[in-house]
C-alpha cells in the first residue's frame, strides 16, 4: 500500500495495484485512493477499523481528486463512543422539555387534562431520558460522579444540572397530580401533604417551565462542542433544530394523549416547531454544503433518517392544520412529529459520529480554511511553522 | 487577556490557570521525527511502564506499522509512511511554500548557526547559475553526497564530472536560503513519527469532561483520574488530535491475574505523572535511542525545535517544518511539538486543529437564544389562543 517505485519489485498482488500517477497530485490522491483501495480488497478480514466505514466511498467517482494524503484512510479524530441511547435521550429528553412548558401554559389557562398529561409525560420524558444517560456510560455506577462538580466549560456538566433542575420541579409537579388523581383524606399526614403541594404546584410550574428550554437547547451545545466535524460546524443551527424538535415532538405526544378540546394551543405549539425545525434545518444543511461537509446529513442510514424526518414533520405540521376536528388526525399527525423528532435526533447523532470516522471530512475543511486564511494573509495562527 | 477569557482560547500558561501556584515550568515533549528510526522503542517501554493491556493482535498491511493510532492501550504511537519521489517532491515543495509565505517563527528571533539567512522569499535566487556559490558552513547541503573517490571499483570519472557540474549549476535545485543541493531527491524514503497525546494548552478533553476526571496537572499537562471517570466519552469527541479514547472489555489483559484495568474509563498518555513527581524523565523520552523523542521545559523544547528544523532548512531538507509549537493556533499550542518531513495530514495529524471550546461562547448564545425563542413560542401558543 505503498507509492514506491520499489514496489515494482514485489511479486504483483493480483492486479490490485492501479496506479493513478498524473503529477504530484495524482500520486498523492493515488495512495488515498490505493489505501481506500486496499481496505476494499481486505474486506472480511474481521480487522474492524480497516474495513470500517467508507473505504469504498472514497473510491466513488463523486469523491473528486482528493487534495491531501491521509494516513492509510484512517480517521484523524475519534468519534465519540455513544450508541442509540444518546439519540434516544435526546429525543425523549426533547419531549420531556417540551412536556414542561405545555404543563406550565396549561396549568396557566386552566387546561386540566392536557396539565395532567403533559406533567405526566414530563416527567416520564425526564426518568426514562436520565436512564439512558445512566446506561450510556462506560461505568454507569459511578453516574453520580456528575454531581461531584460544576463545569461551566463541559456542556455535559451544565445539562446535567440542568436535567437534575427539571427532574426537581418535574417531581413536584407529578406529585400533585398524583395527589389529585389518589383520593386521600382531608385530615392527616397525607392532607398537610396534599396541602403542601398544592401550595407549591406554581412555583413548581414556573421553575419547570424555567428549566425546559434550556433543557431543550443545551443538547446542541453537547453535540457542537466536540470536534466532529458536522456538529461543530452546525453550532449556530443546531439549537434551532433541537428546540423546534422538542416542540413538535413534545406536542406531537400531547396531540395523541389528549382530546382535541384541549389541544389547541398545543397544536399552535406544534407549527412553532415545525417552521422553526425546517427552517433551521435548512440553513443547516445549506451552512454543511457551503463546507463540502453535507455528505454525512445526505448519503447514507443519517441521510436516509433525516430526509424521512422531513417528510414527517412536513405532513405532521400539514395533519396538525386540520387536527382541530378529527382525533384521528390528531394522533397520526401527532405520532407523525413525535417520529420526526427522534429520526431528527438519530440522523443527527449518527451524521456526526460518521463525519468523525472519515478522514476527508475532518482534513477537507480544516485544509480549506487554512488555505483561505493564508490567502487572506493570515498565517500568524497556523499549527504547522517553519522556523 | 482575563483570567475567564484565557481559560477558553489564546496564549497563556495552562497551570496558573488551572489554578496551581507556583507551579513547576511546563514540561512537553520534542518530537523530532527525522531521527526517527522506527524501532518502537517508545511504544513498549510506555506500555510496559503503565502496564497497559493488550488491544489487538493484527498485521494491518500498513507499512510496519500494525498499531494502528493512538488509543486507550496505546499511549504512543509510531507512524510509518513510505514514500515515493514525487511525494518527497510534494512534501519539499510545500515545505518552501510555508517559508515563502512569511509562516511565524516562533519564539525568539533566528540567528542561525551559519551566519545570518540570506533573504528566504525569492527561492532560486543567487546560488542557482553561479558556479562557486559553496554553502555558508562549508558542507554541502541537501540529499545523497558527492560520490565517493574512485578507490577499486568507485564510479567513473565521467559520472564524477557529470555529479559535480550538476551541484555546481544548482540542477538539483537549492536550499531555502539559496545554497545547491549536492545530490538528486532519494527515489524513496521512510516516514517514521512518534506520536502522543499532544498536552494542548487548551485541552478539548479537559474542558468537556463532567466529572472533573481529567485534570491539569502542575507540570503543565492533562492527566486523567481513572477512579473519577464515569465513562462518559465525551472527552474522546472533543480532542481535535484523536488522542484520547475509552477503554472496551475487548482489551486484554497482560497480567498474570488477567484483570484488564479500567475498562469502559477514558485512558490516554499521562506524560507519565508519576515519574515526573519523582523528577524522572517519561519512559518514552528515557527509552529513545535516538533522542528522537526529547523531554523537559516546554520553552526548552520549542527552542531546540526552532534550532533542529533551521538546520534541517539548512541542509536542504525544506520538507521539514514544527507542529505544535506555535501559541496563536487553535489550541494554544501543545506541549508536545514535533518536527515533520510532510504535511501534517499525511502522518494522521489534523492540520488545522481546533479546541472545540474555543467557540463555547458562541455556542452557549445561540442555545440562549434558541431557548428564548422557545419560550416564546410557548407563550404565544399558549396566550394566542385566549384572545
Ligand atoms: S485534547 Fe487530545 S491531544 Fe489535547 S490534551 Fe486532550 S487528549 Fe491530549
Ligand atoms: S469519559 Fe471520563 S474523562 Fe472523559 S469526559 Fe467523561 S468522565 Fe471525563
Ligand atoms: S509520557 Fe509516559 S504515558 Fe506518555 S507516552 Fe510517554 S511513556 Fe507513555
Amino acid at each position: 500500500m505503498t507509492t514506491s517505485p520499489f514496489d515494482s519489485y514485489r511479486p504483483p498482488e493480483e492486479g490490485r495495484r492501479r496506479r493513478r500517477r498524473s503529477g504530484v497530485r495524482g500520486a498523492v490522491s493515488g495512495a488515498v485512493s490505493d489505501a481506500a483501495q486496499g481496505v476494499a480488497d481486505r474486506a472480511g478480514r474481521g480487522t474492524s477499523w480497516l474495513n470500517r466505514d467508507g473505504g469504498g466511498r472514497r473510491e466513488a467517482p463523486a469523491v473528486p481528486d482528493a487534495e491531501f494524503s491521509s494516513y492509510y484512510g484512517r480517521g484523524v479524530i475519534k468519534p465519540v463512543p455513544w450508541d442509540y441511547k444518546i439519540p434516544a435521550y435526546l429525543f425523549v429528553g426533547g419531549v420531556a422539555a417540551g412536556s414542561g412548558l405545555i404543563a406550565t401554559g396549561a396549568a396557566a389557562t386552566g387546561r386540566e387534562l392536557l396539565r395532567r398529561n403533559s406533567r405526566l409525560t414530563a416527567m416520564a420524558g425526564v426518568a426514562v431520558s436520565g436512564a439512558f444517560l445512566v446506561a450510556d456510560l462506560g461505568r454507569p455506577e459511578r453516574f453520580l460522579n456528575m454531581m461531584r462538580t460544576v463545569k461551566l466549560t463541559s456542556p455535559m456538566s451544565v445539562g446535567t444540572w440542568i436535567l437534575s433542575g427539571f427532574a426537581a420541579f418535574s417531581g413536584v409537579t407529578t406529585a400533585t397530580e398524583v395527589a389529585r388523581l389518589v383520593p386521600h383524606p382531608e385530615h392527616g399526614p397525607l392532607g398537610v401533604i396534599a396541602r403542601l403541594l398544592d401550595a407549591v404546584d406554581a412555583p413548581a410550574a414556573v421553575g419547570q417551565a424555567f428549566f425546559a428550554p434550556p433543557l431543550a437547547a443545551y443538547t446542541a451545545v453537547l453535540l457542537s462542542d466536540t470536534v466532529a466535524p458536522v456538529w461543530f460546524e452546525s453550532r449556530r443551527e443546531l439549537p434551532f433544530v433541537f428546540v423546534g424538535s422538542a416542540a413538535l415532538a413534545s406536542s406531537g405526544v400531547q396531540m395523541v394523549l389528549t382530546p382535541t378540546s384541549q389541544t389547541g394551543p398545543v397544536r399552535r405549539f406544534a407549527l412553532l416547531g415545525v417552521a422553526t425545525e425546517l427552517v433551521a434545518m435548512h440553513r443547516l444543511e445549506e451552512h454543511l454544503e457551503e463546507l463540502e461537509l453535507d455528505e454525512p446529513v445526505r448519503t447514507g442510514e443519517a441521510g436516509a433518517k433525516l430526509r424521512l424526518a422531513k417528510v414527517l414533520t412536513i405532513a405532521g405540521g400539514l395533519g396538525t392544520l386540520l387536527a382541530g376536528r378529527s382525533r384521528a388526525v390528531a394522533v397520526a399527525s401527532g405520532l407523525a412529529l413525535a417520529g420526526a423528532s427522534a429520526l431528527t435526533r438519530f440522523g443527527m447523532v449518527e451524521a456526526g459520529i460518521e463525519s468523525a470516522k472519515d478522514p476527508r471530512f475532518t482534513v477537507g475543511p480544516q485544509k480549506r480554511r487554512l488555505e483561505e486564511r493564508r490567502a487572506a494573509g493570515t498565517v500568524h495562527d497556523s499549527t504547522v511553522t517553519v522556523r | 487577556m482575563g483570567y475567564l477569557a484565557r481559560q477558553l482560547g489564546g496564549r497563556t500558561d495552562p497551570a496558573p490557570d488551572a489554578g496551581w501556584e507556583e507551579p513547576p515550568s511546563r514540561k512537553g515533549f520534542f518530537t523530532d521525527t527525522s531521527i526517527c528510526i522506527g524501532c518502537k522503542a517508545c511504544e513498549v517501554a510506555c506500555k510496559e511502564w503503565n502496564a497497559l493491556p493488550l488491544d489487538g493482535l493484527e498485521l494491518s498491511g500498513n507499512s510496519y506499522d500494525n498499531t494502528g493510532g493512538l488509543g486507550a492501550s496505546t499511549w504512543r504511537h509510531v507512524a510509518f509512511v513510505e514514500q515515493s519521489q514525487d511525494r518527497i517532491e510534494a512534501a519539499r515543495e510545500s515545505g518552501r511554500r510555508l517559508v515563502d509565505l512569511g509562516m511565524p517563527s516562533v519564539g525568539a528571533p533566528s540567528a542561525a548557526p551559519g551566519g545570518s539567512l540570506p533573504d528566504r522569499a525569492g527561492s532560486p535566487q543567487e546560488g542557482a547559475g553561479g558556479g562557486q556559490n559553496l554553502p555558508k558552513n562549508g558542507m554541502p547541503a541537501g540529499y545523497g553526497t558527492l560520490p565517493a573517490p574512485p578507490e577499486d571499483h568507485g564510479p567513473s570519472l565521467g559520472d564524477l564530472l557529470t555529479e559535480k557540474d550538476a551541484v555546481e549549476n544548482g540542477a538539483h535545485g537549492t536550499t531555502v536560503d539559496g545554497t545547491p543541493m549536492v545530490g538528486p531527491l532519494p527515489e524513496f524514503r521512510w516516514l517514521m513519527a512518534s506520536d502522543v497525546c499532544k498536552h494542548c494548552t487548551h485541552a478539548g478533553c479537559l474542558d468537556v469532561c463532567p466529572t472533573g476526571a481529567l485534570f491539569r496537572s502542575e507540570h503543565g499537562t492533562v492527566v486523567v483520574q481513572a477512579d473519577i471517570c464515569n465513562g462518559c466519552g465525551y472527552c474522546v469527541g472533543a480532542c481535535p488530535f484523536g488522542v484520547i479514547e475509552r477503554r472496551t472489555d475487548s482489551a486484554a489483559s497482560v497480567r498474570a491475574d488477567g484483570h484488564v484495568p479500567n475498562v469502559g474509563v477514558a485512558q490516554k498518555c499521562t506524560l507519565c505523572y508519576d515519574r515526573l513527581q519523582h523528577d524522572q524523565r517519561p519512559a518514552c523520552a528515557q527509552t529513545c535511542p535516538t533522542t528522537s523523542i526529547r523531554f523537559g521545559e516546554r520553552e526548552e523544547m520549542v527552542a531546540a525545535a526552532r534550532e533542529r528544523v533551521v538546520q534541517l532548512h539548512e541542509q536542504g531538507f525544506t520538507e521539514a517544518r514544527l507542529y505544535g509549537a506555535n501559541e496563536d493556533d487553535g489550541v494554544g499550542g501543545t506541549g508536545s511539538v514535533f518536527l515533520l518531513l510532510d504535511e501534517p495530514e499525511v502522518y494522521g495529524l489534523p492540520p488545522d486543529p481546533v479546541c472545540a471550546t474555543s467557540k463555547l461562547a458562541e455556542m452557549f448564545r445561540m442555545a440562549g437564544w434558541a431557548g428564548t425563542g422557545l419560550l416564546a413560542a410557548a407563550a404565544a401558543a399558549f396566550l394566542g389562543g385566549r384572545r
